[in-house]
């Protein structure tokens, strides 16, 4: 679906003597994500999460190497088109790409720029309110829902276009524990039911489980990439990039390191409970 | 010490719009204490938080702070705020000098303090919040969204406020930006003996972490206040009303349901470590595992 070659990617800045100064945000990455996939990109601030994530429809282009969307080169022009429909971007506060004043206008906006005929984008819309479980709201006003729920809109309007995949930047950094629930239960449903490539851009550790894949970037390199179990086994790298890990992973960590047998890599209570089970066997 | 008494508070009394975001709260803050405020989106913990300084006035009830009463007609507001700091959500948007150091000399400046005392207080809150001094002369908006949230802190503490009031202080912030913030309020807590400080959060991992107190809201209500302890105690009830509880006591409670004997106060992974190690020595079946 995706993939870069080589990639890196220069911010151009003056310093306090108005000299021009680059910063290197990426550097020399390669990455293949694959349709149907739901993959995790974790980082700190300042990784170049983020700034990666620009790559993937061409709202950035790279100073060198290439992106390739579906086999299109993000470098020409010709294709821009082609691999912004493939590719929708869903950012962090929903506030910032909100266009109209009431729901449903605001999913239909982005069809009806495509060209879609009337009687198509009114299913759409419909097809897509109800993908995001917001169906009453067809006709409120954007600006009176909740953080969660314009998240969800701004998810629909992106769903509207029909991409392949959906790239998320940090979708539940504002939200609160219940906002951020509905809008992940969201994402996985995009992915599990309608088989839409994700692409999460996290730093919440938390979210990064629910992936099939999760890639760690630090200082615009690669620095961990596979399944969150085994990501999750460099709880000392993790910590030291300033990642969390989750609560029972850490006490399994702990644990081991005080010479206690139990795997590493557990990501949830349940297999917690699980392992240390074995640890302190039956109780009688 | 903070006492309130009977406080409610409607938005728009009378108008189409009426909404009530708080009922009868009676609650006390004494001191020297470190206070959590959770609940969900809606349940007033903001409105409540701008009850502290005056910002809103409460439609009935009343709020005092030192004994003197805060909400009477006669109160002297600028001193109130004088005292009472508050840090609202996103506080990095407020930035707006040309220089962190201007910025965070704002507020004593406004105060009418000289420049040494200035000065004075723009170092000691810069050290508060680890702000470095070579940033004093940079924009604000060139600090990273981590420094931009402490320098803003460090604003409203150059005013040495008595009681410091946050609104969500890690919201938005990368788990790095998040501990660098804690770290600062467990700081202030431990050097600042008097001061009250009083902080809203979404997380129960980092409310277990930090804070002495709680106070959860529901509905405009308080629903339970207590300790650390008092509150993950009734985690029936938190559950009920839709907050979450540490994963690490979810596990301990699991573990505890399967017959194993851990004792019910485990909130962090350091106490659920030394309860399995424990655990685990009692059960001489496991000694073997323990190199």
């Amino acid at each position: 679906m995706i993939e870069t070659k080589n990639l890196s990617y220069s911010y151009h800045s003056e310093d306090e003597e108005n000299e021009a100064v680059k910063e290197e945000v990426l550097k020399e990455l390669n990455l293949k994500i694959k349709k149907g996939s739901f993959t995790a990109i974790l980082g700190s601030n300042g990784s170049g999460k983020s700034t990666l994530a620009k790559h993937f429809n061409a709202i950035l282009l790279p100073s060198g190497g290439f992106v390739y969307v579906k086999g299109m080169n993000t470098h020409e022009q010709k294709y821009l088109f082609d691999i912004r429909s493939n590719v929708g971007m869903v950012f962090q506060n929903p506030d910032n790409q909100m266009v109209t004043a009431i729901v449903e206008d605001e999913i239909a906006f982005a069809p009806e720029n495509l060209g879609v005929k009337p009687q198509e984008i009114r299913n759409r819309v419909d097809e897509c309110l109800k993908i995001v479980g917001m169906q009453e709201y067809a006709g409120s006003f954007t600006a009176n829902l909740s953080g969660g729920q314009k998240l969800r809109i701004a998810i629909a309007s992106v769903l509207a276009m029909e991409p392949e995949c959906i790239v998320l930047d940090e979708p539940t950094s504002m939200l609160d524990p219940k906002g951020r629930a509905e809008v992940l239960d969201t994402i996985k449903m995009l992915n599990r039911a309608k088989g839409i490539t994700v692409v999460l851009i996290t730093h919440y550790m938390e979210e990064a489980v629910m992936a099939d894949r999760t890639i760690v970037i630090d200082n615009g390199k690669i620095v961990i990439d596979g399944v969150p179990a085994e990501v999750f086994k460099n709880v000392e790298l993790l910590k030291k990039l300033k990642l969390d890990v989750p609560q029972v992973t850490e006490l399994a960590y702990e644990l081991k390191k005080l010479g206690f047998e139990i795997s590493d890599g557990i990501i949830d209570v349940d297999e917690c409970f699980r392992e240390l089970v074995k640890l302190l066997g039956d109780v009688k | 010490m903070i006492r309130i008494e009977n406080l409610s508070y409607v938005y728009q009394p009378g108008m189409p719009g009426e909404y009530r975001a708080l009922s009868d709260i009676n609650l006390v803050i004494p001191n020297g204490s470190l206070t959590a405020v959770i609940g969900h989106t809606g349940s007033g913990k903001s409105t409540l938080m701008q009850q502290l300084n005056g910002l809103l006035q409460p439609t009935s009830g009343k709020i005092f702070i030192d004994d003197e009463d805060i909400t009477s007609k006669s109160a002297d507001i600028a001193k109130i705020r004088r005292k009472v700091g508050l840090v609202f959500q996103y506080p990095e948007h407020q930035l707006f000098e040309e220089t962190v150091y201007q910025d965070i000399a704002f507020g004593p400046k406004n105060m009418g303090l000289s420049d040494e005392e200035i000065e004075r207080r723009v170092i000691y809150a810069a050290s508060l919040t680890g702000i470095d001094k070579k940033y004093f002369e940079k924009s604000p908006f060139e600090l990273s969204g981590g420094q931009k949230r402490r320098a803003a802190i460090a604003g409203i503490l150059a005013m040495e406020p008595s009681v410091l009031v946050m609104d969500e202080p890690t919201a938005g912030l990368d788990p790095g930006g998040r501990d660098d913030i804690l770290n600062i309020i467990k700081n202030l807590h431990k050097k600042q003996k008097e001061m009250i400080i009083i902080f809203v959060s979404h997380s129960m991992e980092e409310v277990a972490e930090t804070a002495e107190n709680i106070v959860v809201m529901h509905d405009g209500r308080i629903d339970m206040s207590g300790t650390a302890a008092d509150i993950f105690r009734k985690r029936g009830r938190l559950l009920q009303i839709g907050l979450d509880i540490p994963q690490i006591t979810k596990l301990a409670d699991k573990l505890r349901n399967g017959g194993y004997n851990l004792p019910e106060e485990i909130y962090t992974v350091k106490a659920a470590v030394e309860a399995i190690t424990k655990l685990s020595r009692s059960l001489p079946l496991q000694a073997e595992d323990i190199i």
